[in-house]
């Protein structure tokens, strides 16, 4: 899940309207039926982000708890950052947590970490092969991949005309649609499809392509209606505008047929785009390590996988779970982009602290 | 006299622990670099936000002088009706602070956008529609509606204290109505203006989300740049504690400010 800024009220009424709209696809797993374990007297801590697990069609933390005897002390936080302090500071012992790509590399470099012994993983033969050995965890020894997707740009087909789309990321600089332009409210998101456009690396540590980047979101910021993080489902649906780019899994609110607006399209820019992961990784201090390899498994089980990609809307790594989703989900090249286009695609690495300082400080100044 | 003090205790330990140390700890990030160093790195790097500053100073104070004309006569009639009256329309004005901030400020976004409520109501009689949203008149009405209760209450609740008598002396002193206020109203409700300035002024400048949600995040106000500072991708504590500072510097200087004025004006009222 992508760190958005605190409109916490504003993203508690999205997923309010989120739980009600969701619909249950026939066939839910019936745990219950199958046989109960003995209990194990081992409580596992997990930390994951809020409303990240089925607990509703498929509950899967009672459902691992009866398979395997193993209880789940289940805890959520809000973003990364909180999540890494947190741990950072020592005051938690968790066995597992869901980082994202990010900050899985930065938890890598400062041993943070755990390997995990993939012999306990068995379902990982399940994850998706391109999403395997990820730029930060190249070699993957510490993570396996829980959901994924990636930054495109969602339009409002009656008003934008579909042949400029070939012209990919430019569509947000195209003066044909001055003030119905949103553009992202963060800097790593916004500078991403500038150095996207100019065609460098989103994770490039050369000043100069940062600085050709800024100059682009210079030249866009008069065509530019409003910067905006999870305003823009309002703005999109009331067609206040009507070109965003957004998050995959997080503006399918937007195309919804009753909340939202059906006009609102999405693609993703042949030049490539973000790509990005939340994975599951076991913390160097983990007091119960083969539990957590035994509950990591079970989220990659297929049935769980499921379940879980159902409930969250994002798109799963495991690869037999997309073949038992709604076609027009699992099929959907907007959720399951091709592979030529997948290998397009970047995953965020932690850039040097030279380079986020400069980032924040173009930044600010691409705001005064 | 022991008494006293015990009972001042819990509050001695809240102020110690929640403003002394936390302040030190501003001063502290304000004064040293990444490595915990001392340095005026810091201090010195306020230059390139002067104009963010002055910025936000700017559009907090026309914030405040709308506040204070706004609320100046609404407060005046309060006072002066039955204390019932009084009662109810205290709480009308009360009564949006119940709701979030946040919640207050994303209403009027969809009120002033292109395709707001006013917008349409607007388009019924064939005007419009105005581009009201992502303005800084829309940053400055966002803070005039959040901010208005801190201003009417501190007017209100001094010119209470106005006694009517007082009034009808001047009347029958012979001055006229611009007179009674110059001479009589105004300066014995001197106090509630400088306290309703202040605590206009200073949440209007240091605001951070209005101009995301009113403004469409075009311009920064400086306490979106300590938020930038912050939480953005260099997590730079040192120089945002720094414009934190200033900013905390600056807002004593007014308030000292406003409190000789203060200090002068009960002083003439005494001669």
């Amino acid at each position: 899940m992508k760190k958005t800024i605190g409109f916490v009220l504003a993203a508690g009424l999205i997923l309010a309207m989120a739980g009600c709209t969701k619909e249950t696809s026939g066939g839910s797993w019936d745990w219950a039926s199958e046989p109960k374990a003995e209990s194990t007297g081992v409580t596992l801590n997990v930390y994951n982000w809020g409303e990240y697990i089925d607990d509703s069609d498929v509950n899967v933390n009672d459902a691992f708890t009866h398979l395997t005897g193993i209880k789940v002390n289940y805890k959520n936080f809000t973003d990364n950052e909180s999540m890494y302090a947190l741990l950072s500071s020592g005051a938690a012992d968790y066995d597992v947590i869901f980082p994202s790509d990010y900050m899985v590399g930065k938890m890598i470099r400062e041993n943070m970490l755990a390997k995990i012994n993939f012999d306990n993983v068995p379902n990982f033969q399940y994850i998706d092969e391109s999403l395997k050995n990820p730029a930060y965890d190249p070699t993957n020894e510490y993570s396996v991949p829980y959901t994924w997707g990636t930054v495109g740009i969602f339009y409002n087909s009656e008003y934008v005309d579909e042949a400029d789309l070939e012209d990919g990321w430019d569509l947000l600089w195209n003066e044909k649609y001055k003030d119905k332009i949103f553009m992202f409210d963060n800097p790593r998101d916004a500078f991403g499809i500038a150095l996207k456009k100019l065609g460098y690396s989103m994770n490039t540590e050369n000043p100069d392509e940062w600085q050709a980047a800024y100059e682009e979101l210079v030249k866009q910021k008069p065509l530019v209606q409003a910067y905006v993080m999870d305003q823009v489902y309002d703005k999109m649906i009331n067609e206040e505008g009507w070109i965003a780019p957004y998050y995959s899994g997080d503006g399918i609110i937007m195309m919804d047929e009753d909340e939202g607006n059906t006009a609102i399209k999405y693609f993703v820019p042949e030049e490539g785009t973000n790509l990005f992961v939340d994975a599951m990784c076991i913390p160097a201090t983990a007091k119960h390590k083969t539990e957590a390899e035994a509950y990591i498994n079970f989220m990659c089980r297929t049935e769980v996988a499921k379940a879980n990609a159902e409930y969250i809307g994002y798109s799963t790594p495991q690869t037999e779970a997309r073949k038992l989703l709604d076609p027009s989900i699992g099929e959907n090249p907007n959720f399951y982009p091709p592979q030529s286009l997948l290998e397009k695609t970047e995953v965020f690495i932690t850039l040097p602290d030279e380079i986020n300082e400069l980032q924040d400080s173009l930044w600010i100044q691409l705001k005064k | 006299m022991m008494k006293n003090r015990s009972a001042a205790a819990p509050f001695a330990v809240w102020m110690l622990l929640f403003t002394i140390v936390p302040l030190g700890v501003v001063v502290w990030f304000a004064f040293t670099d990444a490595a915990g160093h001392f340095t005026l790195d810091n201090i010195a790097a306020i230059q390139g936000h002067l104009g963010t500053l002055a910025y936000s100073i700017a559009l907090g104070a026309l914030a405040t002088v709308i506040c204070l004309f706004l609320a100046y006569p609404l407060a005046y009639s309060i006072s002066r009706k039955t204390e019932r009256v009084q009662q109810t329309m205290v709480m009308i004005i009360m009564l949006p602070m119940w709701m979030n901030f946040l919640l207050r400020t994303y209403a009027w976004m969809t009120l002033l956008e292109n395709n707001g409520l006013i917008n349409r109501f607007l388009g019924l009689f064939g005007i419009g529609p105005l581009g009201m949203i992502n303005t800084n008149g829309a940053v400055v009405l966002g803070m005039v509606y959040n901010f208005l209760p801190f201003m009417v209450l501190p007017l209100y609740s001094v010119m209470t204290k106005i006694d009517s008598r007082i009034i009808e002396a001047a009347q029958d002193l012979g001055s006229n109505g611009w007179q009674i206020f110059r001479r009589v109203v105004l300066p014995l409700s001197m106090p509630g203006i400088v306290s309703g300035i202040t605590m206009v002024f200073v949440p209007a400048v240091s605001t951070f989300v209005i101009t995301k949600l009113l403004g469409g995040s075009k311009t920064q106000m400086i306490g979106d740049t300590i938020e930038t500072m912050f939480i953005g991708q260099a997590a730079n504590y040192n120089v945002g504690a720094a414009l934190s500072l200033v900013l905390m510097v600056l807002i004593l200087l007014c308030m000292a400010f406003m409190g000789m004025v203060d200090k002068d004006e009960e002083g003439g009222l005494v001669v």
